[in-house]
């Protein structure tokens, strides 16, 4: 691994008595991207915000850039910049406007400040809207113009916080492609993401998070050879032959779905085994699937609770 | 570095000034209200209760004050409205990542609000003129007007700042600007204070806003100022100190969740 540039060791934090953070622990190689992954509350937020200065971790260390994110801060605040749940966007003023307002706020220079607004309005495909004001753009030019503000200093870690959570389908999709872009000019980001697809199709690894602990951490393909590289899903007409199909083959119980999915090999001779032993104790699936493991399978094992503790760490 | 330091804090109070300047005009309907709301107040007044009010004077001299001061305090109340709504939006988030310091954007408000309040006070002067106040102030005694207007201004809009901090919605913040609307009715503002009863009589000449009111009276009319001016110099000069402290505290500190 290069160099990590954020290096977060044993950060824990509770709010009040609730913990939200259980002893947190990973790098992030330079100009990579990396994925925090996990539901809502798993801990997402509280993490970036601890990285970006906004809060203080109760015990741990973690830095940027070699500073500490605590006692340094005023050095790491130069090389990040944060782009929040909710675009920080100043609504009266134009896109350009606050572009301008942002540089200055930045201490860059006067050129300095047209020349990147100029550059990140051409970018983020904000150049016809430039002299609008921000409260008439969608939500995708909201957050484009947001991000294109994070970036105005030429920060060299960004955080950002559910970037497409809230966005439509293309417009995600113009996300994904832009904040690819982004990490090929060489800057660090630092994403949480509750969308498994998301991180999939972004990061060069990724970190599930749940329950302020940090379960698993990976490529996406080292996630997905932990849960095996192929799966059958038996889906059936009631549940106590969804339960006594579990207790024969084993594997994953969706209850809503009233399905099992098993992790198995596609051999037409291993599939006519397992309805086999299916048909003799005289559970009958109302349909089965094959299909390749997903980021959803990952999760789902390990975060589910009768399969914790036999989590295996890579 | 310390003296860069207080060179970029000052480029970015002039940033933020600049932004605040065009939320002043592109907010239309709160320039109309800090400008419509004293203006009709003071017609209201002088044409409607006027009549009724004795003050032993011309009661359009009497109240107009009394008027100036309200229109100044409620629009300095606005402030917490424009920093609620950068705290909800999450603008003060990115602001506290950025290498900053938190005063030089407090400032931009604080400026905003100067600015929408100079104009409001003017157009209230003028329509003040319109329908007979008749002044007997000097320039030296008009110079004395615009520094503890300037005091007055400057101490309510900190104060705002700080409620603006507090708040969790826009709507709340709104909520807070009315006591500031109502608290010069409780003073001697708009009736002397004798006419009132006996406890509302001792809340009404010991708020801060009586001294005030007794100051720019003074000051207009030449009625008797008595210790009124340290009084009210004790009390608002307090309170600006006070608040800027409170402000850049929460700035820091306060988690917007």
């Amino acid at each position: 691994m290069t160099e990590p540039v954020i290096s977060v060791k044993n950060i824990k934090k509770n709010f009040g008595k609730k913990t939200v953070l259980d002893g947190l622990q990973f790098e992030v190689a330079k100009g990579s991207i990396f994925a925090l992954l996990g539901e809502n509350g798993a801990g997402k937020t509280t993490m970036v915000r601890i990285l970006s200065t906004l809060i203080q971790a109760d015990s741990g260390v973690a830095t940027i850039g070699g500073y500490d994110t605590n006692r340094e801060s005023a050095s790491v605040k130069k090389l990040i910049s944060l782009t929040g749940q909710y675009a920080a966007v100043d609504e009266l003023l134009t896109g350009e406007e606050n572009l301008l307002m942002m540089g200055r706020l930045n201490h860059l220079d006067r050129q300095t400040v047209k020349k990147r607004t100029a550059e990140l309005l051409e970018q983020f495909d904000l150049k016809e809207a430039a002299k609008k004001r921000a409260q008439s753009y969608s939500g995708g030019m909201r957050r484009r113009l947001d991000i294109a503000i994070s970036l105005i200093a030429n920060p060299q870690v960004i955080f950002l916080d559910e970037p497409t959570t809230g966005l439509d389908p293309r417009s995600r999709k113009n996300m994904w492609n832009m904040i690819q872009r982004l990490a090929e000019s060489g800057v660090t980001i630092f994403l949480t993401t509750q969308y498994l697809e998301e991180a999939d199709q972004l990061a060069d690894k990724i970190a599930v998070i749940s329950r302020g602990k940090i379960v698993e951490e990976g490529t996406a393909t080292e996630l997905k050879r932990l849960v095996g590289e192929e799966k059958i899903e038996f889906t059936f007409a009631d549940l106590p032959s969804c339960q006594k199909a579990l207790d024969l083959l084993g594997g994953q119980i969706d209850v809503n779905e009233m399905s099992i999915t098993i992790t198995t090999e596609s051999s037409p001779e291993n599939i006519r085994q397992l309805l086999n032993m299916l048909y003799e104790s005289s559970i009958h699936p109302a349909s089965f699937i094959f299909r390749k493991p997903t980021l959803d399978d990952v999760f789902m094992e390990i975060t589910s609770d009768h399969k914790k503790g036999a989590v295996v760490n890579g | 570095m310390g003296e860069s330091k207080w060179y970029w804090a000052i480029l970015d109070g002039w940033a933020m000034s600049i932004r605040s300047l065009k939320h002043i005009f592109r907010e239309a309907e709160s320039l109309l209200m800090a400008v419509g709301l004293p203006v009709a107040i003071m017609i209201m007044f002088v044409y409607v209760f006027g009549g009724a009010i004795q003050t032993g004077t011309d009661y359009v001299n009497y109240v107009v004050p009394g008027v100036i001061i309200t229109c100044v305090g409620f629009g300095s109340s606005i402030i917490a409205l424009s920093v609620t709504q950068d705290m909800v939006g999450g603008l003060f988030e990115r602001f506290r990542t950025m290498p900053l310091l938190p005063s030089s954007l407090m400032v931009g408000h604080v400026f905003g609000g100067f600015v929408r309040n100079v104009i409001a006070t003017t157009v209230a002067i003028l329509v003040a003129f319109l329908i007979g106040f008749r002044p007997e102030a000097g320039w030296l005694e008009w110079l004395g007007v615009i520094g503890v207007l300037t005091l007055f201004m400057l101490s309510i809009s900190w104060v705002f700042v700080v409620f603006g901090l507090l708040v969790k919605s826009v709507e709340a913040a709104n909520a807070i600007t009315f006591p500031m609307l109502f608290l010069p009715y409780l003073s001697s503002a708009f009736v002397p204070t004798e006419t009132m009863p006996s406890w509302l009589h001792a809340f009404a000449e010991n708020q801060p806003m009586t001294p005030l009111i007794e100051t720019l009276r003074g000051l207009l009319l030449g009625t008797p100022i008595g210790h009124n001016h340290w009084l009210m110099i004790a009390w608002f000069g307090g309170l600006l100190i006070v608040s800027m402290i409170v402000a850049t505290f929460l700035f820091k500190h306060r988690k917007s969740e």
